[in-house]
């Protein structure tokens, strides 16, 4: 029987035999559902971390509650933390105090925490799947908006407010209405120099950062499927910025392969049970969905942002557009604000900007292969002179990782700065920012005004267009590159 | 565990025309270092607001511009509240004293985040919004009365709008009602349904040998 649904049930609902992913995962987590009420969802995994959970802890403190299953609940500290050398001390006082608060909720509570000094830290998004946390067709809520990374595996995963991570932590379930459907096809294959990060900046680009609002995507299609892991998270990653709160890909063998043998993966018998259920996830042929959009992988070229949201985004080879243009006053406000801001001229190429600083780093593009591309691109050269290139890896074990493979090397003698593992510039919390005015080329997933800093100027791009633009000192096109 | 109740509430508007409205201009991200909700109406839109030296604005943004001082709904742009799930936003707004944004869409997260806070995010159609907006710029002490039993907000012009409210949150905050006091008393069929899906996620006991 279709749920009560407010503003009509999803389209999926009306014809119940061949399942989305979605609707898969949404039934085997529906704990109760009272007439009109939204359903009352179980969460197999809570993420958490320093800055949106402090306020949910006084409140089970103050009702009196524990949390319910410390053991489907992990911990680490990302946001606020420095990038610099771990032996030193946090300077920032509020940052230290929030680190801090984390470590006592902690230990007062049980909960597993992967503290700034331990071998496990990283960002929350990218040690969930590295120690096998993430697992497909798992519920999966993090008080943080880019928890869709977890979507890569087939999960649905998504971000919440601070009041809900109290109630996940005190019951380990939600309050959810059955979200809408998107199908994101990518057919087709990317050329050389275009990858994982131009597709979801291009999708973004045309459906705006408001497209997917009240939707989860499913992203799916030839160009999705012969992705890595790695590549899916990216994507999966930047589902918010196009509106939608989930962003998945169904899991298939490149999934299980990335999970197994992973810390926390089931091993031995339990793995092979887990994959089988694992397989009957992909959604039935014939499931409909409530929106659905094609983009053809062969035509796309690098994105870059221009803008300061990350639907204003265009084809490196192309042009900022021209508020004139815009038939809708608002778009066109929008838009002009947008160009002052950024001090960028309607009609001039994006080709050849100049940047002050290149960030690669975050949840987005803060994986080991992510470094590998920059590295490759970065080796035996050095960046221009007078531009700052911050790379940090998106956990202790990708730095770990690169440092075996020698890819600081590479950085370091290339003049790049090599850090620490942290969200960093992503974020601008921890006082890795730019400067007013300033430019940067940054393979992290927002561009809002005074994101990396008040008054810092952003373009979102990838790692091999961020390195590439690191030796120019100019936005540049990977293509170009020998 | 007082949860905010809300019935009725009328104020004249606060102009705020842009689009895509993201928390990082509501709260800024150096504001997210604090361990408590209070505090936040001078984080509010801080770099709209404030100069470097933390002196305001001149001419002063909206929020500081004394022909809207005290009051209460805020007439903004499409897609208000996209980007981060920071729930600093709504108690920012809360602590400014914001009862209500008005705009066309909300963002997912921005609004259940809101309707936790009492802060009610009214969807209109885009007649209706470009009325108030235009109320709203011209500066007119005019009343909008914001009723959440019926739905409906009245306009200056005495024109009465529904919108469209989930009628669970609405019920919760017409009663005062908690929402975790609500999923607690399901503890029943919490504990079924963990047993018949014990799952395979642990976050305590790593499975496989490294
Ligand atoms: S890297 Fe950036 S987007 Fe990702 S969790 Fe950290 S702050 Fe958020």
């Amino acid at each position: 029987m279709p749920p009560p649904r407010w503003g009509g049930a999803p389209l999926w609902y009306a014809r119940s035999m061949a399942k989305t992913i979605v609707q898969k995962i949404w039934d085997q987590h529906v704990v109760s559902q009272d007439e009109g009420a939204p359903a009352i969802l179980a969460i197999d995994l809570h993420l958490i971390h320093e800055v949106t959970s402090p306020q949910a802890f006084t409140g089970l403190r103050t009702r009196g509650l524990k949390v319910r299953r410390p053991d489907k609940t992990v911990a680490t500290a990302d946001h606020s933390i420095p990038t610099t050398p771990r032996n030193l001390p946090i300077a920032d006082e509020m940052a230290a105090t929030q680190v801090k608060q984390l470590e006592t909720n902690c230990n007062e509570f049980g909960i597993p925490l992967h503290g700034w000094e331990s071998p496990n830290q990283g960002i929350v998004h990218v040690i969930g799947p590295e120690l096998g946390l993430t697992q497909p067709g798992a519920t999966i809520v993090c008080g943080d908006s880019h928890t869709a990374t977890h979507g890569a595996f087939g999960a649905l995963a998504f971000g919440i407010g601070t009041s809900e991570v109290e109630m996940v932590l005190a019951t380990q379930c939600l309050l959810q209405r059955t979200p809408k459907t998107y199908l994101v096809r990518v057919d087709g294959k990317l050329q050389k120099g275009v990858s994982a990060k131009d597709i979801i900046l291009a999708l973004i680009a045309r459906i705006g950062v408001g497209g997917g609002t009240g939707h989860v995507f499913e992203y799916a299609g030839e160009a999705i499927r012969a992705l890595s892991m790695e590549e899916r998270m990216t994507i999966c990653n930047m589902s918010i910025e196009g509106g939608a709160r989930a962003g998945l890909v169904a899991p298939d063998e490149t999934t299980f392969a990335y999970l197994k043998g992973r810390p926390h993966a089931p091993q031995g018998a339990a793995w092979d049970e887990a994959v089988a259920r694992w397989k009957q996830l992909p959604s039935d042929p014939g499931a409909t969905y409530d929106k659905e959009i094609v983009i053809d992988a062969n035509t796309l070229e690098p994105m870059v942002t221009y803008g300061t949201n990350p639907g204003m985004g265009l084809p490196i080879s192309g042009s900022v557009p021209d508020p004139a243009t815009e038939s809708d006053p608002a778009s066109a406000r929008a838009l002009t604000r947008a160009l002052e801001y950024m001090d960028l001229t309607a009609g001039q190429s994006i080709l050849n900007q100049p940047v002050n600083t290149v960030f690669i780093g975050s949840c987005t593009n803060g994986r080991i292969s992510d470094l590998r591309i920059a590295a490759a691109v970065l080796k035996g050269k050095h960046v221009a002179s007078g531009v700052r290139v911050m790379v940090v890896p998106g956990s202790a074990d990708v730095k770990r990782q690169a440092e075996r493979e020698g890819l600081d090397t590479i950085f370091r003698d290339a003049g790049a700065d090599w850090r620490e593992a942290g969200c960093s510039m992503c974020i601008a919390m921890n006082g890795d920012q730019l400067a007013p005015g300033e430019y940067a080329i940054s393979t992290s997933n927002r561009n809002f005004e005074g994101r990396q800093g008040k008054g810092g100027r952003t373009f979102l791009a990838s790692p091999l267009t961020a390195a590439a633009t690191a030796l120019s000192g100019r936005i540049t096109d990977p293509r170009t590159l020998a | 565990m007082a949860a905010p109740k809300v019935e009725r509430f009328s104020s004249a508007l606060i102009p705020l025309p842009a689009e895509n409205v993201d928390t990082d201009q509501i709260v800024p991200a150096r504001y997210l270092k604090v361990v408590v909700k209070s505090g936040l109406a001078d984080a509010l839109f801080h770099d709209w607001r404030f100069n470097e030296d933390g002196t305001k604005k001149t001419p002063p943004f909206v929020l500081d511009d004394p022909r809207y001082a005290g009051r209460g709904i805020l007439v903004a742009g499409d897609n208000f509240g996209t980007g981060s799930s920071r729930e600093h936003a709504p108690w920012a707004l809360d602590a400014f004293g914001i009862k209500a944004v008005i705009s066309t869409s909300f963002a997912d997260i921005f609004k259940n985040n809101a309707l936790k806070n009492g802060i009610l995010p009214i969807s209109v159609d885009a007649t209706v919004h470009s009325q108030l907006m235009d109320v709203a710029r011209s500066g007119d002490a005019a009343q909008v009365s914001v009723d959440l039993a019926s739905a409906a907000l009245t306009t200056p012009g005495g024109a009465v709008v529904k919108f469209a409210i989930d009628p669970f949150a609405q019920k919760m905050l017409l009663g005062g009602l908690d929402e975790l006091d609500f999923v607690r008393s399901k503890e029943a069929d919490i504990e079924a349904h963990e047993r018949a899906h014990p799952g395979t996620v642990n976050t305590k006991a790593p499975q496989a040998a490294k």
